[in-house]
């Protein structure tokens, strides 16, 4: 009898196996059009974004070009020792993480105030400022870097030409550390404050606007408007936006830092970015072990904070979390 | 655009008024910041060597003079392999890009769609973590053996998970008894997507064509990597690398060389802005087409999945 049973349990067991198989296939079978439509994106990220993960064990590897990565023998933490024993890392990773901090909050604070003029703009006015804010956008940082050298060149620039014709002294500023931080933030935030405004525009324009002629009826002014409706209305696309730029805090933007500041070695003090060094560290020294060690760096701490901000903002409201 | 016109009928008090003329004020002088510059760079353009080394770059030359554009075309064998290669990574990528990243953003608008969940998650993973540059560079060059060539400049920009999530944020606006209907008429998932969705859904095209348009355009890092040979360099490469060369036509090696012969002053400064132009030049004519649908294309709503 027991026996039976519990042959009759296997069967049952079994039966339903199958049948949650032929549910799986059938569901597979289904979707199929539409997991076809999905699969030429699917197949580029695998390519392009997972198979590079692999470069998460390469830097516990002593690579070398003619071993090929599987066969390379194991280093240890050998490079990390070398990556952070080196001074100069130090240096751009302070650098890094305090130009991202800016951009993030400036960044977002003149995006969100563009937008909020934009909202109270009648249309017209919003095309013509959209186009013009927009230009800088467009342009790539090879080009904006030439627009920059149009104002700071030492001989024929323009802040110079006024320098002097105000009696000052012409100033060299691609030798001189001490500016950059201005110049590069003002450059960051000079590209990118149309496309962000735009971003926090669009967002505005989803707002319900019965929600603003209720709040006129009871008598609301401009600025509790915006602080008690649009404020909030646009918060959720503000900490998504936020939370994706603090897990790139340890990536820097290698063409505004490579193409700006004309490489100078000069200027690396308060210029040099991971994202500089890394590439410095491939191409002229060749050093694979060092690279991959900071690409790893970059990678692992953008995630753990990316995860972190995520669990923080969840605490406080979850429905403002990424994920 | 309701919103407007609950604004326009209203009648502002002084207050707002002030308010209002302020704001113009301050987008004005944020305009002007964003215009300027270009301003500059192609008054500059038109200038002669002597009056840029006399007074500076200007908006307003005193002197015109297409010296700098006869300099640029005097020998433009590289210019037109950079335009050409330019314009082809450009147009393949866009097309390609678009066609890919679109029907993977309508998948995962699909709230019918049964992996839903997997798929989103594998597209905004990417968006947090990724393997940096020397892994990469390591599986273009070695692994694909794409040293060289120039779809080493076309493949890897042609999916990102950003320009899904503007596609699925999009999507998720369309309704869904629209999909249902073509449905019941017959239609199959594909031709549903390209005959019913594609033709109501032009702003979220416009907005991430032109992005990836953008990105193919302005792209200089790739070739700066991938690729050794001159005539397979995109545009804004040789504008980073040109500068070099013309440096080097004013400097005393040159003379020595016999490249240029004495006395003869190249418009070297101003040949940069030109090139400048040159490079810059076809985006910006491209813009205006765009933007009436950008504001709408741009609802990133959903990134969550």
């Amino acid at each position: 009898m027991a026996q039976i049973s519990k042959k009759n349990v296997s069967y049952i067991e079994e039966n339903r196996l199958i049948g949650s198989k032929k549910i799986k296939w059938k569901t597979f079978k289904k979707n199929f059009p539409l997991t076809a439509m999905a699969l030429p994106s699917v197949i580029f990220l695998f390519i392009f974004s997972y198979i590079p993960l692999y470069g998460l064990i390469l830097p516990f590897k002593n690579y070398s070009y003619e071993l090929g990565f599987f066969k390379s023998p194991w280093a240890g933490l050998e490079n990390f020792r070398f990556l952070f024993d080196n001074e100069a890392v130090t240096i751009a990773t302070r650098n890094t993480i305090l130009y991202n901090l800016v951009f993030i909050v400036l960044g977002t604070i003149v995006a969100v105030v563009i937008a909020l003029m934009l909202f109270e703009m009648s249309s017209r006015f919003v095309k013509g400022y959209q186009t013009l804010l927009f230009l800088p956008y467009f342009i790539s940082w090879v080009v904006a870097a030439y627009a920059a050298r149009v104002f700071l060149d030492i001989d024929y620039g323009l802040l110079n030409k006024l320098l002097s014709a105000f009696g000052k002294e012409p100033i060299a500023w691609y030798n001189a550390p001490r500016y950059w931080p201005a110049i590069l933030i003002i450059a960051e935030i000079w590209k990118g404050m149309g496309y962000n405004g735009v971003i926090y525009y669009a967002a505005l324009m989803g707002t319900d606007k019965s929600l603003f002629e209720a709040a006129k009826i009871d008598g609301a002014g401009k600025f509790k408007q915006i602080w008690y409706i649009s404020i909030p209305s646009i918060m959720p696309m503000i900490i998504i936006m936020t939370i994706l730029k603090v897990g790139k805090i340890f990536y820097g933007d290698f063409g505004l830092f490579y193409n700006f500041t004309l490489n100078s070695s000069l200027l690396y003090s308060t210029t040099d970015i991971i994202d500089t060094y890394v590439y410095r560290a491939l191409i002229t020294l060749g050093d694979i072990g060092m690279s991959s060690a900071a690409g790893f760096y970059q990678a692992v701490l953008g995630f753990i904070l990316v995860v972190v901000t995520n669990l923080i903002v969840r605490k406080i409201s979850p429905d403002n979390a990424l994920f | 655009m309701a919103k407007k016109r609950l604004r326009d009928g209203d009648i502002l008090s002084t207050g707002e008024k002030v308010i209002h003329v302020f704001m113009h004020v301050l987008l004005i002088i944020l305009s002007v910041c964003c215009l300027y510059p270009f301003l500059v760079i192609l008054g500059s353009s038109f200038q002669s060597q002597e009056e840029i080394m006399r007074s500076g770059y200007r908006m307003l030359p005193a002197e015109f003079t297409l010296n700098a554009y006869r300099m640029l075309f005097a020998d433009p064998v590289r210019l037109i392999d950079a335009y050409k290669v330019t314009i082809i990574t450009t147009l393949i990528g866009t097309i390609c890009g678009l066609a890919f990243v679109s029907s993977c953003g309508y998948v995962m608008s699909r709230k019918d769609y049964a992996y839903r969940k997997i798929l989103s998650f594998y597209v905004f993973f990417t968006m947090l973590f990724n393997g940096g540059l020397v892994p990469t560079y390591i599986l273009i060059s070695r692994w694909l053996e794409l040293k060289d060539n120039i779809f080493a400049l076309i493949l890897p920009g042609v999916c990102s998970a950003w320009n899904i999530l503007l596609m699925k944020g999009f999507f998720m606006g369309v309704p869904t008894e629209l999909i249902e209907s073509a449905k019941l008429d017959g239609l199959g998932e594909f031709s549903a997507f390209v005959r019913i969705v594609m033709p109501i859904s032009k702003p979220a095209f416009a907005t991430v064509g032109l992005l990836l348009l953008l990105n193919y355009w302005n792209e200089w890092y790739f070739s700066m990597l991938y690729i050794e040979s001159p005539e397979k360099v995109k545009l804004q490469y040789l504008l980073m690398s040109i500068m070099k060369n013309i440096e080097y036509l004013n400097s005393p090696e040159a003379l020595e060389a016999g490249i240029v012969s004495n006395g003869q002053s190249m418009p070297t400064l101003s040949a940069r802005m030109a090139m400048c132009i040159a490079v810059a030049g076809p985006i910006l004519v491209v813009f205006p087409f765009f933007q009436k649908y950008f504001v709408k294309g741009m609802t990133v709503g959903a990134v969550k999945g």
